[in-house]
């Protein structure tokens, strides 16, 4: 049995990496300065969303960092739309499609990481697969079973969609996870005479429970920006942030500070909060093969 | 009662210790199936009444906007679109995409990753703007890109050429493909230097104190030792973007609309201008299914490239 | 206690009652997000308080996704909408298919003999209107006086095309960042190919012949795309296969182009000084003409149309005649200026004074309007209808399919004569395809 296969985690090891000890003080500079550099280009078209938000109009056009900061474009994207129920339908939709897809991944993952079959590894990239279907070629059927079923423009329509193209992703990281559990633990609390209820709930989740609320972290940040199906099966009652985008993307005449006015509200939120657990988020996205 | 089982990356591995204990087997064999059954049956039910209906549609004439077109289609939508000039460079193009982001992601992330393991003043500030691209929805990047970076009049690239009297260069009329890849890497850059960064952060301390006491230079450790290390990591990257990138649309759709030509069109863009712009969902579904095939071919390599992979760096 | 609570308890039974018996109806709406919706949609609230019984639904998207849902709306007959912006090339498809409901029992202040009649024509199947006009635009020559008059150039009432070649050549000053000439390049039936199309037309081009083959591959589109190719070489902006309505309208009005040959809707816009840093030194002349003396004209306009599975078409039809009508045109007057209102559509607006004093597009405007025939597009007969399109649902995609093979040429990656080759196999087929070819 191999510890460091690509479905297992590896041991725990110490963090701190040799190369701190022995860094000079001019390489540490060095670094830093080139650390930094690289930052500043990445982070900049962001920066520049930002400023441009705070511009006039007319001053959108003009490369000045110096500036009289202004709400203008703001005040306009509020009066021109209704940026919280944008706000509040992307929050249920991110959230609601997560819980969802947790409920069936987790017993998925469950039997799939504990009572494995021939057929388990099989299943798990065929789940992958289903990833891989094209959304525009699939967009009329999908929108025709909307329609029969009375989902068109539903928060739950919405929600059903991004728990099915999550579930793969989500199984996929829940049976990493729980495969992370050392067996041991398990026969213990069994040995104790646990339940499989008990044991789910008082051994396993407690363990894996930074996991799954870093897999919930990456679910919520691709149901938050997906544009394809949002922007499709919802008009007016359903529509999240993506949809409030769509309405400023190319309208004509100057309309720089308003777009970057409007991306910014659209993009703060999630990327605050990705921010604020960026630690989950890092353990959640590497299938906790590599913490 | 240890059960070999086949992983896609192509190992063979031995289940779970968890799978070896008796008691909760027994008493849970009976419900233990219908577990994994919603799972399974919604993701069933998810590609098979979609994918269905699309095979259904790409073998008969259905046009939205001209419902006088019906019937058995034979293989005409398969034809048409095979036929189509822009449907080689089309594949092509998706293709080239792939690989040039992945390429340009994982050696970007690599590199940056070794750097970002040196400890320096505000690093953890310094991670979090290198990974914000990663939350930014895609329509609102490339429009970021197109109009204010890159846009020959008054984006920020031609508005610094001018002031060093160089001429002004039309990124998306005369390199639109190097553009696209340019501002689709920017986007998963950060997600492959984020997994790639917290890998690095496990490396064994004492392999490394072991390999430079046997005297390896900087250049032998990294290839060595860290990029074996980062393998798997890598593998997941290539995996994850695999699935995205195989069909990008926002990007291409705002800013180049496939062209100039069909520099551009990618298998997903060709799918949309047959399909959602004239309604032709014939053609359309036809494109889809050659979509779904092509992803199942890519899928195929990755999972063999992958298994080579790790076997090598073990 | 009880009896505290009792006055309350009978007060917001009140009010649930209240609120039941007024039932409002839902009015869901599909539109473009242009500066005339969103001028539609922030006053709509005044229609709102007339009718407290309806209650409006915005749903603004760009273009080609407001295409994308309205069609798949239509098509399965879903009823999201009750109301939707159409393009005058979809009104007659739609229409014909059975997707719209007719509009009828307008009220006599709608005057709708005041709307012009091509755009009724336009909007009509089998003699029955089935979408009202909010705006409607053609073609015309929009440009710097400034610069002109620096240079000592003029600009003719009615310019040709080797005039506008001659003033571009003029004008350009690549150094500081000016060109002579802004066109659209971004490949789309609806972006490129509508200039190209006008071009093609003044210089004497037909898409088909009257037996449906396409004639493409023809001295006369070689020499248009010639002209085309070389003029945005020479003074054209770099970057220019990106550039559609939108980002052209963006480049006149931050002056960096002095001549710019597009919509008549763009002049609104233009002339406004809040949106534009030209707006006093923007002049208007008609649309160029090469060999068809009416040739440089479009016809377009925007419409309102009810699907057949609306809900609430009634409700529909009462705000889209608001939004249609004279009172509207007023009402922006008084908000933004008269210069603003949504132009094109009426005939009594370019009787108004008050307009055309402030507008000083309008009578190039109508000029072109009037001059623009959907009917008889061509010099030489044609099997189609349509200025700056063909009338047909295939053309979607051949249009598309020709603008990014033109787009290619622009950008200097194939030659005229490769794309027109291709071109014209692609046209070809789509009519075959289609069924016209027998």
């Amino acid at each position: 049995m191999s510890s460091h296969s690509f479905w297992y985690a590896s041991s725990p090891t110490i963090s701190k990496p040799l190369a701190n000890v022995e860094d000079s003080r001019l390489k540490t500079w060095l670094i830093g300065i080139a650390g930094w550099l690289i930052a500043l280009i990445v982070f900049f078209p962001i920066f520049w969303i930002a400023i441009t938000a705070f511009k006039t109009e007319q001053g959108a056009y003009s490369p000045d960092l110096i500036f009289k900061p202004t709400l203008e474009s703001f005040r306009e994207v509020f009066a021109r739309s209704n940026y919280k129920a944008y706000l509040l339908n992307s929050i249920y939709v991110s959230l609601g499609s997560t819980l969802l897809c947790f409920l069936i991944a987790i017993p998925a993952a469950y039997r799939m990481a504990f009572f494995p079959t021939p057929k388990t590894a099989g299943t798990l990239v065929w789940m992958m697969s289903t990833k891989m279907m094209p959304a525009v070629g699939v967009l009329l059927p999908v929108y025709l079973l909307f329609r029969t079923a009375g989902l068109l423009d539903s928060v739950w329509g919405l929600i059903f969609i991004y728990t099915l193209l999550n579930l793969p992703i989500a199984v996929w990281m829940t049976f990493t996870y729980f495969c992370e559990v050392p067996g041991a633990i398990l026969e213990a609390a069994r040995v104790d005479g646990a339940s499989l209820m008990g044991e789910l709930r008082d051994v396993l989740a407690p363990m894996s429970l930074p996991g799954i609320s870093s897999t919930a972290l990456l679910l919520i940040i691709l149901s938050w920006n997906e544009a394809f199906w949002s922007i499709n099966l919802t008009s007016a009652k359903a529509a999240p942030l993506t949809v409030f985008i769509a309405s400023y993307s190319s309208p004509e005449g100057l309309f720089w500070a308003k777009l970057s006015a409007a991306s910014l509200l659209a993009v703060a939120p999630i990327m605050v909060m990705g921010w604020l657990s960026q630690k989950q988020l890092v353990s959640g996205l590497t299938f906790g093969a590599v913490k | 009662m240890s059960v070999e089982i086949q992983t896609p990356s192509g190992e063979v591995k031995t289940t779970h210790p968890a799978a070896d204990l008796p008691p909760a087997v027994e008493e849970a064999d009976s419900t233990l199936p219908f577990l994994q059954w919603p799972a399974v049956g919604s993701l069933f039910l998810w590609m098979i009444v979609p994918l269905g209906m699309t095979i259904y549609f790409s073998f008969i004439r259905y046009n939205l906007m001209n419902p006088e077109l019906t019937g058995f289609a034979k293989a005409d939508n398969f034809k048409y679109l095979w036929e189509d000039p822009a449907f080689f460079p089309a594949i092509l193009n998706t293709v080239i995409l792939l690989g040039s982001v992945l390429v340009i992601t994982v050696v970007v992330g690599v590199l940056l990753a070794v750097l970002y393991d040196h400890r320096f003043f505000g690093r953890n500030v310094a991670t979090l703007l290198v990974i914000a691209p990663f939350f930014v929805m895609p329509t609102v990047s490339a429009l970021v890109w197109k109009n204010m970076i890159l846009h020959p009049v008054y984006g920020l690239i031609a508005l610094a050429l001018h002031s060093v009297g160089l001429p002004a260069i039309d990124w998306f009329g005369d390199h639109p493909m190097f553009s696209v890849i340019l501002i689709v890497s920017w986007e998963w850059m950060p997600f492959a230097f984020l997994i790639l960064f917290t890998s690095i952060k496990s490396l064994d301390l004492e392999q490394q104190e072991a390999a430079s006491i046997d005297g390896a230079t900087g250049m032998q450790m990294f290839f060595r030792i860290t990029l074996p290390h980062l393998s798997r990591a890598i593998g997941v990257v290539v995996m994850i973007e695999t699935i995205f990138l195989l069909s990008i649309f926002a990007e291409i759709y705002t800013t180049t609309s496939g062209g100039p030509g069909t520099a551009t069109t990618n298998l997903a863009y060709l799918v949309y201008s047959l399909g959602l712009q004239q309604f032709d969902i014939g053609i359309a579904s036809a494109g889809g299914l050659l979509a779904v095939i092509l992803a199942n071919v890519v899928a195929f390599f990755l999972v063999r490239l992958l298994s080579n992979n790790l076997k090598a760096a073990r | 206690m009880i009896k505290r609570l009792l006055p309350i308890a009978f007060l917001t039974g009140c009010l649930l009652s209240a609120s039941s018996a007024f039932a409002q109806k839902t009015v869901t709406i599909a539109a473009v997000n242009n500066p005339q919706m969103i001028e539609l949609k922030k006053l709509s609230s005044k229609f709102e308080t007339e009718n407290p019984d309806i209650k409006l639904n915005w749903v603004i998207v760009e273009e080609n996704v407001l295409r994308q849902r309205v069609t798949t709306d239509l098509t399965t007959g879903s009823g999201q909408f009750d109301l939707v912006f159409i393009g005058i090339y979809e009104a007659p498809i739609f229409a014909k298919r059975g997707f719209l409901k007719e509009i009828s029992n307008l009220p006599a202040a709608f005057d709708v003999d005041d709307v012009f009649k091509s755009l009724r024509d336009g909007a009509s199947y089998q003699g029955k209107l089935y979408a009202m006009p909010f705006y409607g635009e053609s073609c015309m020559t929009m440009y710097r006086k400034d610069l002109f008059d620096a240079k000592g150039l003029t600009m003719a009432d009615k310019p040709t095309y080797e005039d506008i070649k001659k003033a571009a050549d003029t004008l350009t000053d690549k150094s500081k960042g000016m060109y002579g000439i802004t066109l659209r390049g971004k490949p789309g039936w609806g972006e490129n190919m509508a200039f190209i199309d006008a071009l093609a037309i003044s210089m004497g081009c037909t898409w088909f012949d009257m037996q449906w083959k396409a004639t493409l591959d023809t001295p006369e589109w070689r020499k248009t795309l010639n002209y085309y190719v070389d003029i945005m070489k020479k003074d054209g902006p770099p970057g220019a296969t990106t550039n559609g309505f939108n980002e052209n309208l963006t480049l006149f009005a931050s002056g960096k182009a002095a001549i710019w040959i597009d919509s008549t809707a763009g002049a609104g816009t233009l002339f406004d000084k809040s949106q534009s840093q030209v707006a006093d030194k923007v002049a208007f002349a008609q649309a160029p003409v090469g060999v068809a003396p009416n040739g440089g004209n479009w016809l377009w306009s925007w419409d309102f149309a009810i699907p057949k599975a609306s809900k609430n078409p009634d409700a529909a039809q009462k705000f889209a005649a608001w939004a249609c009508s004279k009172e509207y045109i007023k009402m922006v007057a008084d908000d933004t200026g008269w210069a603003t209102v949504p132009p094109g559509t009426r005939k009594s607006l370019y009787d108004n004074e008050a307009y055309t004093k402030v507008a000083p597009f309008a009578k190039v405007t109508l000029a072109a309007m009037a001059a623009a025939d959907p009917n008889n597009p061509t010099v030489k007969p044609v099997p189609y209808t349509g200025l700056q399109y063909v009338g047909i649902p295939e053309f979607q995609s051949i249009g598309t399919t020709v603008g990014q093979n033109i787009a290619g040429v622009l950008a200097g990656s194939s030659t005229v004569e490769q794309a027109l080759k291709a071109s014209e196999a692609a046209a070809n087929r789509a009519v075959k395809q289609g069924g016209y070819q027998k």
